[in-house]
């Protein structure tokens, strides 16, 4: 369906990645968030307490993230589209709350403006180091989707996304930005509401006799309904059955928690979004994304200009991981380089889905700053030999 | 009509096909939940307008058990998560219940700071002084000389005064009872549906299981006779005064009854003082639903 207008502030815009963020959730059709204040990402829900009261919703700063992160899934399953922003100690704070928005499968968006940790860290400068936090920080098995927008735009137009997805899957959503693209102003176009392609909520047609909260047919993800709709259906943390009554058994254990993995990685063809270029003859193929994608851009022109064979693949989907795209270039490439914000996190699931076909190298950074085109530069030469 | 045809009359609003529940012989939760359907009956209150929130523990399962939409959360953060429903659809008739290690100790901060805005909640804490459900641990609310697992020689650190904490951070309607009191228990609950804000009823509820036995203060009858012997019923009597011991006297009324404008009158009228004619009234336009 196409978004409700009334979120949509259409036009050219020249705004920084935190307030882009902000547009793409109310262009999405958000009108709830609960959040608490917290550098790089503050300017977010700033900016969506000034606006959504504009527009038909509410903003409410909560006491702590334990409870931004739980009331937003209270206004879900009151009807609401929600989200919470956050970075890495509040993230750190959320995860319990991931969990339960995984298990009862809880459409809703996590934004998470990365900095340098751990802990306290650096709170003004830019990190990607909670990437496999967003994958793995809560306890148990399950699954989540994560983007990584490397510009104000995509800020906009994968929150929208982020959104979307959520919807469609019924699961957590974790919008991976950084200090830098989250500070950073440049053009956004933001397009007519009728060019917004956005996702409504799976709600159930079913009479309240009929339904079960978490009975699935082909794609495994269960229709919702909201409370005050009559359906009077029980939503828990704890396992459960299709009525969503709690069944601690093994049976009921394995039935779920297989669900909702697959109904993430069987649809990951769908859910990968990737930007290529030059990998048809490339020897090195770089691997980046957010705002070091960006820098590797650079690396990558300078690789060019030496005589180099060099390929850019950017993940824009960074979970459920591309294993499979990254599998098959693997067969062709020499090498994959692999910058990052961190001291090695997505690099090791891009050696893993090599799985020895070809060398993998890092180009590690602590954070607090991005990379220099030369240290990427640098390894790229390296990679090639 | 034979006795055994009878319906009895608090079954439509409980899962029946979840029963048996899981709480033990003596246990006072089952009582209030009682209370709690028969205040529903009283008050005649539109069932699908209202939904039911509870944490983690014992008390915590009453949302399973209630044939309501009804929401199992994470420990502690069932306010929350009820703030944000109501946020969202402010229609709706919003209850919390759940316990008193649940609401007031890893729930703590979420409890202050909605009694603070006056959140149209209806708490019902279920305070059977310890940590029930993980063998009988010690709570804020665990009274001085307590013996519980994990204070073996006795407790020695103060307890929280429920209705005191939360008069002192805002809250329009407190009141204490125990699982002896149940008609004005159920009337309790029946007033605070009346109110509008943030309201909260304690129920002082044995466990005997892991409370009562480890301190050789008998079993659930015990406890009712204590119940009725030492309760003293006292309303409006000052919340400072109304501090739990282990054998003492029970205060138990109605404690406040006061009005103070809720947090979603509060914003609207911000809203529209500020923003005029382009505020967009959220309980207008919220659901998303296709």
């Amino acid at each position: 369906m196409q978004a409700d207008p009334h979120g949509v502030l259409t036009g050219t815009h020249f705004i920084d990645g935190d307030h882009a963020c902000c547009e793409g959730a109310l262009a999405a059709g958000a009108r709830f968030a609960a959040g608490y204040p917290i550098t790089p990402s503050t300017e977010v829900v700033e900016r969506f307490a000034a606006r959504v009261p504009t527009v038909g919703g509410s903003f409410i700063q909560m006491e702590d993230e334990l409870a931004a992160s739980i009331t937003l899934q209270g206004a879900v399953w009151g009807g609401a589209k929600a989200f919470t922003v956050t970075s890495g100690p509040g993230f750190s704070l959320m995860m319990e709350h991931i969990g339960y928005a995984a298990m009862t499968e809880t459409p809703c968006v996590f934004v998470d403006v990365q900095r340098g940790g751990p802990s306290t860290g650096l709170p003004t400068l830019p990190a990607q180091a909670d990437m496999m936090q967003a994958r793995w920080g809560s306890h148990g098995d399950y699954e989540i989707i994560a983007l990584c927008p490397n510009s104000p735009q995509e800020c906009f137009d994968l929150t929208i996304k982020a959104f979307n997805f959520a919807e469609e899957f019924r699961v957590p959503v974790m919008f991976m930005m950084d200090e830098v693209v989250g500070h950073m102003t440049e053009k956004v176009m933001i397009p007519p509401a009728d060019e917004i392609e956005v996702v409504p909520r799976r709600h159930t047609r079913k009479s309240a006799d009929t339904y079960e909260p978490y009975a699935t047919n082909g794609d495994g993800v269960p229709e919702m309904a909201h409370a005050g709709e009559g359906y009077k259906f029980h939503v828990t943390g704890l396992t459960h059955d299709e009525r969503g009554y709690p069944n601690m058994t093994p049976q009921t254990q394995d039935k779920l928690i297989r669900r909702l993995q697959s109904k993430i990685r069987d649809a990951s063809d769908r859910i990968t979004l990737l930007e290529e270029e030059g990998l048809n003859n490339a020897d090195v193929i770089v691997v980046s994304y957010g705002i070091t994608s960006r820098v590797a851009q650079r690396a990558i022109e300078l690789a060019r200009q030496q005589g180099f064979k060099v390929g850019k693949l950017r993940l824009i989907t960074c979970w459920p991981f591309p294993e499979k795209r990254i599998r098959e270039l693997a067969s062709r490439a020499k090498a994959f380089v692999v910058p990052e914000l961190n001291l090695g996190q997505m690099v090791r699931e891009v050696e893993r889905a090599v799985g020895g076909e070809a060398k993998t190298f890092a180009v590690p950074h602590a954070g607090g700053s991005v990379h220099r085109p030369e240290d990427i530069l640098k390894v790229i030469v390296e990679a090639s030999r | 009509m034979s006795l055994i045809d009878i319906e009895n009359p608090v079954e439509p609003f409980l899962r029946t096909d979840r029963m048996p529940h899981i709480w033990c012989p003596g246990c006072g939760i089952g009582t209030t939940v009682n209370c709690f359907a028969r205040a529903l009956i009283d008050s005649k209150i539109d069932l699908q307008s209202l939904a039911l929130v509870s944490g983690i523990g014992c008390t915590g399962r009453v949302a399973g058990y209630v044939k309501l939409d009804s929401f199992h959360t994470t420990h502690g953060r069932a306010i929350p998560f009820a703030t944000g429903l109501k946020l969202a659809n402010p229609k709706l008739n919003v209850v919390v219940y759940s316990g008193d290690g649940d609401l007031s100790a890893i729930g703590g901060n979420h409890l202050i700071h909605a009694a603070r805005r006056n959140i149209d909640l209806k708490v019902i804490c279920v305070n059977n002084l310890i940590y029930a459900m993980t063998g009988g641990q010690t709570a804020p609310t665990t009274p001085g000389h307590a013996v519980t697992s994990t204070s073996p020689y006795g407790m020695f650190e103060p307890a929280f005064n429920l209705p005191h904490l939360v008069e002192a951070a805002g809250a329009v309607y407190v009141a204490r009872w125990t699982t002896f009191h149940v008609r004005q228990l159920a009337r309790s609950i029946r007033e605070a549906f009346q109110k509008k804000g943030f309201s909260f009823i304690e129920v002082i509820s044995p466990c005997p299981t892991l409370y009562q036995r480890r301190n050789r203060l008998g079993d659930g009858l015990d406890t009712m006779k204590y119940y009725k012997e030492k309760s003293r019923v006292k309303h409006g009597a000052p919340t400072s005064e109304a501090g739990l011991t282990m054998t003492g006297e029970i205060i138990v009324g109605k404690f406040v009854d006061r009005d103070r404008p809720d947090y979603q009158s509060l914003m609207r009228g911000q809203m529209v003082e500020s923003l005029g004619e382009e505020y967009v009234d959220p309980s207008e336009t919220v659901c998303s639903c296709s």
